[in-house]
């Protein structure tokens, strides 16, 4: 088990693995289903022990069969359980689309039935996994109405968004960062916490440029920060947190004082929530703009497996340094 | 399976109320399509005509607290768990008196506290979300059972596969059936399927599949009474093919000018009423006169229901924000 004494720092996987525990332990509605999560602990871990500790039923090994787990997770929420299903890969969760789409999203929206359950998706690049162990899917559920979509960027976040959307009466989909996984650690609250979902989080304040970002891209975004401030340049740091529903208060907040915008994702850029924020912006803090809204996200290929191709795909701190200044200079 | 089924184990009183429903249904639907007809309903109608024995039949063999995932044609499911034809015709006008309250039409109703699983267009999806439920009443452990289905077409998708070999593999109480009327919209089983019997998919699944006449309540009950027996009792899912013939177009717009009128002629010879009124006067249950009574009380219910329905508003424009996120509250079972 990798639930350490709260006291301990633990890293980011940790975290998750703490949440589901403590959840488990809490609440005996939820259980978990996933391919791989029982006597082998998951691909990336989060689940090790808990067979021993909670019981076949509770931490069940499903066939190769992302649509059929996920859609039993939704017939099992309508009855009141509170499943916890995890995609090995975010990027597999393609094959339960139709299912997260058509039946969860809708369910409670067409007749009235409420789907309370969470979907893990570990995301993103950096690890060299390639076009099929990479991807940022986030962006599909994104445009998919009756979903919450939660990408904790910290341990203490984590945690406490899995217990929120556990806890959240709707399906929500939680994004993982794996690049993440075992390269942050904090020391968390010793008692229980969430942390609420809808509600960004301003990683760093600064009074230039707003960068508005969420998962991994949130360390990229603070590294790039202290760069800046060297050159006199201070950036505010927006993690969303979560994607849907989305925070406007806190994002339109801080456009307001700093007057200018920048989004950062690791997701495609065209069509993604970038663009969103954008159109939002537009719409809504067009008066309050003293430069262009700017993007920094991957071009539009599958992210590419190989070291050169890969770094060349995802953003970098010299992308945002770049960017900050362009929008400085306005 | 063209032979009648010795109905022993079947009582005089659960016979006759089967009866009543297959009466009931046949009597809603026919006063759905001649709204439509009427212009009155938007989108679509699909109805169970001369297949109302399937759900009459499987939704009478359930008890209660058991949960249905319909088929779209399964409209003596939803009559049986208690939506009454008021509600019903609502739902079709797309009036706020209906279960979805307009946000949906037809027979993608459902209502958890009655049993019923809103049905999903994409035949099939609801396949696992009946094998998760009766996974939650396995993990609670319930005596709980969950039932079921899709069409000949539905059980060439993905989500029938992965539903069935989950199900067969935590040997979780639920039955799963096919309503096998012969085509899915115009396609005809022989483009569907390099198999005759759908059943036979079960055997892939380590799974029992019978073949049933699904133009017979009598079978139908019988039949669906033995695997959600089985289910409830732990061993596992069964899989029923439901033989039956699709007597309309998929919708009302279509004529189903694909379909050769010799097996329409072929199978209205079968039709499940007149299949039960046979049973029933065989068996000195019923006699021409009782069969008339029924259909002047199912008439009126459909009168009053029509009358109800009608009389329901329209939903607001604005209620269409209404709804996308449950509360806490609403998630309680």
């Amino acid at each position: 088990m990798t639930t350490g004494t709260a006291s301990q720092e633990v890293t980011y996987v940790e975290a998750i693995s703490q949440a589901l525990d403590e959840e488990m332990s809490r609440d005996e509605r939820v259980f978990l289903m996933g391919e791989d999560i029982g006597a082998y602990g998951g691909a990336f871990k989060v689940t090790e022990g808990f067979l021993n500790k909670f019981g076949e039923w509770r931490v069940l090994d499903t066939p190769l069969s992302e649509s059929g787990f996920v859609g039993a997770a939704i017939g099992a929420a309508m009855m009141g359980l509170r499943p916890v299903v995890e995609m090995q890969f975010a990027d597999f969760i393609s094959c339960a689309f139709d299912q997260i789409t058509e039946v969860a999203a809708k369910n409670h929206y067409r007749w009235g039935a409420a789907v309370p359950m969470v979907i893990r998706a570990p995301f993103g690049g950096g690890v060299h996994g390639g076009p099929f162990h990479s991807e940022c899917p986030e962006g599909w559920f994104f445009h998919s109405p009756g979903l919450k979509i939660v990408a904790p960027s910290t341990p203490y976040d984590a945690k406490g968004l899995l217990k929120a959307a556990i806890r959240d009466p709707n399906p929500v989909l939680y994004f993982e960062h794996k690049f993440l996984y075992r390269r942050i650690k904090a020391t968390l609250p010793q008692e229980d916490y969430i942390v609420p979902i809808g509600k960004a989080d301003v990683k760093r304040t600064g009074r230039d440029i707003t960068l508005i970002t969420y998962g991994a891209m949130v360390h990229l975004a603070l590294d790039a920060a202290e760069l800046l401030s060297q050159d006199g340049i201070d950036l505010e740091v927006v993690d969303l947190r979560t994607l849907i529903p989305l925070d406007k208060e806190t994002i339109y907040t801080s456009v307001r004082k700093t007057s200018k915008a920048i989004l950062l994702h690791e997701d495609n850029k065209t069509g993604g929530i970038g663009a969103e924020i954008s159109a939002l912006l537009a719409e809504d803090c067009f008066d309050c703009l003293d430069g262009p809204i700017l993007r920094i996200a991957p071009p539009d290929t599958p992210v590419p497996f190989s070291t050169p191709l890969e770094e060349f795909f995802l953003p970098k701190v010299s992308d945002i340094v770049a960017s900050a200044k362009k929008l400085a200079a306005y | 399976m063209d032979q009648a089924v010795v109905a022993t184990d079947i009582t005089r009183s659960d016979l006759l109320e089967m009866y009543y429903y297959l009466r009931l249904t046949r009597c809603v639907e026919d006063r759905i399509t001649a709204l439509y007809r009427q212009g009155r309903i938007v989108g679509g109608v699909y109805t169970s005509h001369g297949m109302e024995a399937i759900s009459v039949g499987y939704a009478s063999a359930l008890k209660p607290d058991d949960v249905i995932a319909p088929f779209h044609r399964d409209m003596g499911a939803f009559l049986i768990r208690g939506f009454s034809p008021g509600e019903i015709i609502a739902q079709y006008l797309g009036k706020k008196g209906g279960p979805t309250k307009g946000k949906d039409g037809n027979v993608h109703m459902g209502d958890l506290k009655r049993g019923m699983i809103g049905f999903v267009s994409h035949l099939a999806d609801n396949m696992p979300v009946a094998a998760g439920a009766a996974l939650a009443f396995r993990i609670r452990g319930e005596s709980r059972v969950a039932f079921a289905g899709t069409g000949d077409g539905g059980t060439s998708r993905g989500d029938f596969h992965e539903a069935m070999n989950f199900a067969a593999v935590r040997k979780l109480p639920v039955v799963f059936f096919c309503t096998n009327n012969q085509y899915a919209y115009s396609t005809p089983m022989r483009y569907q399927m390099a198999i005759t019997d759908v059943a036979e998919r079960a055997k892939a699944y380590g799974m029992p599949g019978e073949i049933v006449d699904g133009n017979d309540v009598a079978a139908v009950y019988l039949a669906s009474k033995g695997a959600i027996a089985k289910a409830r009792a732990g061993a596992g899912p069964t899989f029923l093919e439901f033989k039956t013939m699709r007597m309309h177009g998929h919708s009302e717009h279509d004529a189903a000018k694909y379909v050769p009128r010799e097996l329409l002629e072929e199978w209205k010879a079968k039709d499940p009423i007149l299949k039960a009124e046979q049973l029933l006067t065989q068996r000195e249950y019923g006699d021409e006169s009782y069969f008339h009574e029924i259909g002047e009380r199912v008439k009126k219910e459909v009168e009053a229901g029509t009358e109800s329905a009608e009389q329901s508003p329209l939903p607001e424009g604005p209620d269409t924000l209404v709804g996308v996120f449950a509360t806490e509250s609403e998630a309680q079972p």
